[in-house]
């Protein structure tokens, strides 16, 4: 495939803002103008962006509570495994089977289960790692870890119309308007 | 801000607040009738039966204490609480009152007050610079004035703040820091003195800890519940946000885990080392009935909330996040009668006082229902006659504006 025969095709439009609050607000008007497929980027967390963007809510505690369970389990069933079952040994008099002494090793796996599902589940959902992403075709975008605000709207979205786009996101009083090579 | 928000008089308790007052005089009144016929028909229980009561709502008045403290210390989107935290913490005069019947009975309470029981027991002989009667009500003396003193202490410059003083804010913060320390150690040595010394034998280096866990969880709980009440009625109903019983709710979460995370050390290693001076309090608590209390614990005290609690969407709806709360007041309750009554036989004596039997047998007395009712009753008097003192909100307090943001920052 050769670039030069396909000039038409874009990643989306991107508009830049000077503030968190800017950004929210342009979110919520794109969303109300009826945009779906688009993201926004900032250097800092914003609690209510989820909101503006319409996101549904991650699955990552889901599997982090999974995690848990399977490594809660595991602990537990490799102490009784080796220890009631394997080799079994009198230590003080006690059952094989002394359930309080296994707690802590379990409460270890507990959080070793839940700690990796949190860290591969964070990588896997991100789509994580991603060496190449059109946003940062946009040279104004090397701001975004700095002090500006972006909102994307990508190509993908039905609404999605290059000129009327454009017209939309120029009317939300960004710094700028860029168009984001894919 | 506009002129009107620094009078605070827009900010006042909600009428209904009277009508819950008066119900909880009535409460108090009558359970005060029935501890009354307690105390002349049956004395033993009766003394028994005021002291868990009593370390229910003591348990709330100081844990709602160190929390204001921790508050004060930490600033954040919590300020919004402070007030209940502030009118919980004025009631201590009131339970410094409602600890003479536990002085009166410490005949019946405490074996170890009897000359004849230490005469006959070298461990008793050996605790007795620590454990008799006259170090013992300095010691309650000690504990009431710092605590009272923290809390008036507080209470004072709070007024101040919101006269417009803003020099009180640093003071506040210093007090806060050396306010904890009192509370925690007076707490540890409060709950030696009053609960584990039934047990003249038995220690335990974990208890201070699993008292300040269960006065967090006790103070959480109540304040979860009355801010639930407030949230519904002006003027706090466009003040709390889910956000703010949020926070309260992943605390709550953090004190059930911290409350069974002690309570489950100290019975490892009391397990673990199998000591004969340790070993029988927990022979005692899982025989004769008393096991399916202690199951219920584990249940309802630990596995129970804390799968509830994890959940966001139920620590952000107040409506729902107040049945948990309920709940958990009233396992606070239960797990407090399983620290004290197995030490009781089920005629209301103290075992350690009886020759011979040394077993306890579940039992649960009708003056078990009438305490609470009077203690609780007159407590909750207290509390709402000191919350409908003040404004609602703390509105001078320099981080309360980031609290009132839209979603209650953090």
């Amino acid at each position: 495939m050769s670039h030069a025969e396909l000039p038409a095709a874009l990643h989306g439009l991107m508009a830049e803002f000077e503030t968190p609050t800017a950004l929210v607000r342009a979110a919520e008007q794109a969303r109300l103008a009826g945009y779906r497929e688009m993201d926004a980027y900032s250097p800092i967390p914003i609690e209510e962006l989820n909101e503006a963007l319409g996101l549904r809510r991650t699955r990552l505690p889901k599997l982090v509570f999974l995690g848990g369970v399977i490594g809660g389990t595991a602990g537990y069933a490799l102490q009784y495994w080796s220890q009631a079952m394997a080799y079994p040994m009198n230590i003080g008099g006690r059952p094989y089977h002394s359930w309080p002494h296994f707690i802590p090793v379990t409460f270890e796996t507990t959080v070793l289960g839940a700690a990796l599902a949190c860290f591969v589940g964070m990588w896997a959902l991100n789509k994580l790692p991603q060496p190449y992403h059109p946003v940062f075709n946009v040279p104004e975008f090397a701001r975004a870890s700095l002090d500006r605000f972006f909102l994307c709207i990508e190509s993908t979205d039905p609404k999605f119309d290059r000129e009327e786009t454009a017209r939309f996101l120029a009317g939300l009083h960004p710094v700028g308007v860029s168009e984001v090579a894919p | 801000m506009t002129a009107q928000t620094h009078d605070g008089a827009h900010l006042a308790a909600p009428r209904d607040i009277d009508g819950l007052r008066s119900r909880a005089l009535i409460a108090g009144v009558v359970g005060l009738v029935g501890c009354g016929l307690g105390f002349v028909f049956d004395r033993d229980h009766f003394f028994r039966s005021w002291l868990i009561a009593y370390l229910l709502v003591l348990g709330i008045a100081l844990g709602s204490m160190a929390l204001l403290m921790i508050q004060h210390l930490s600033g954040g989107a919590w300020g919004v609480f402070r007030r209940v935290f502030e009118a919980s913490s004025r009631t201590l005069p009131l339970l410094a009152l409602m600890f003479l019947p536990i002085v009166l009975g410490m005949g019946t309470l405490y074996s170890w007050t009897h000359a004849e029981h230490v005469a006959a027991d070298a461990i008793l002989q050996h605790k007795a610079p620590y454990l008799n009667v006259p170090f013992f009500l300095i010691r309650a003396l000690i504990y009431f004035a710092g605590w009272i003193g923290i809390a008036w202490t507080m209470s004072r410059w709070s007024r101040r703040q919101d006269e417009g003083d803003m020099s009180v804010n640093k003071r506040l913060q210093y007090l806060a820091g050396g306010g904890l320390v009192f509370y925690a150690l007076a707490s540890t040595f409060a709950g030696i003195d009053w609960i584990m010394s039934i047990n003249p034998h038995w220690f335990s280096t974990l208890f201070g800890f699993i008292m300040v866990a269960g006065h967090g969880l006790s103070a959480l709980s109540f304040t979860i519940v009355v801010s639930t009440f407030l949230s519904r009625r002006a003027p706090m109903e466009n003040i709390l946000k889910p956000s703010h019983f949020h926070d309260l709710g992943k605390l709550s979460l953090a004190f059930v885990m911290l409350w069974a995370y002690f309570n489950f050390s100290q019975y490892m290693l009391v397990y673990a080392a199998n000591l004969a001076e340790e070993i029988p309090y927990f022979i005692t608590r899982i025989s004769h009935g008393w096991q399916y209390v202690a199951l219920f614990l584990v249940v309802f005290q630990f596995i129970v909330p804390f799968l509830l609690l994890l959940s966001r969407d139920l620590k952000r709806m107040p409506h729902r996040l107040i049945w948990v709360s309920f709940a958990l007041l009233a396992v606070r309750y239960i797990d407090l009668f399983l620290l004290v009554s197995p030490e009781f036989a089920s005629t209301g004596a103290n075992l350690h006082m009886v020759t011979g039997a040394h077993e306890s047998h579940f039992y649960v007395h009708w003056l078990d229902l009438a305490a609470p009712l009077a203690v609780g009753g007159l407590w909750l008097w207290m509390f709402f006659t000191q919350l409908a003192q003040r404004p609602l909100v703390a509105f001078a307090d320099p981080y309360l504006r980031e609290a009132m943001e839209s979603t209650g920052g953090h």
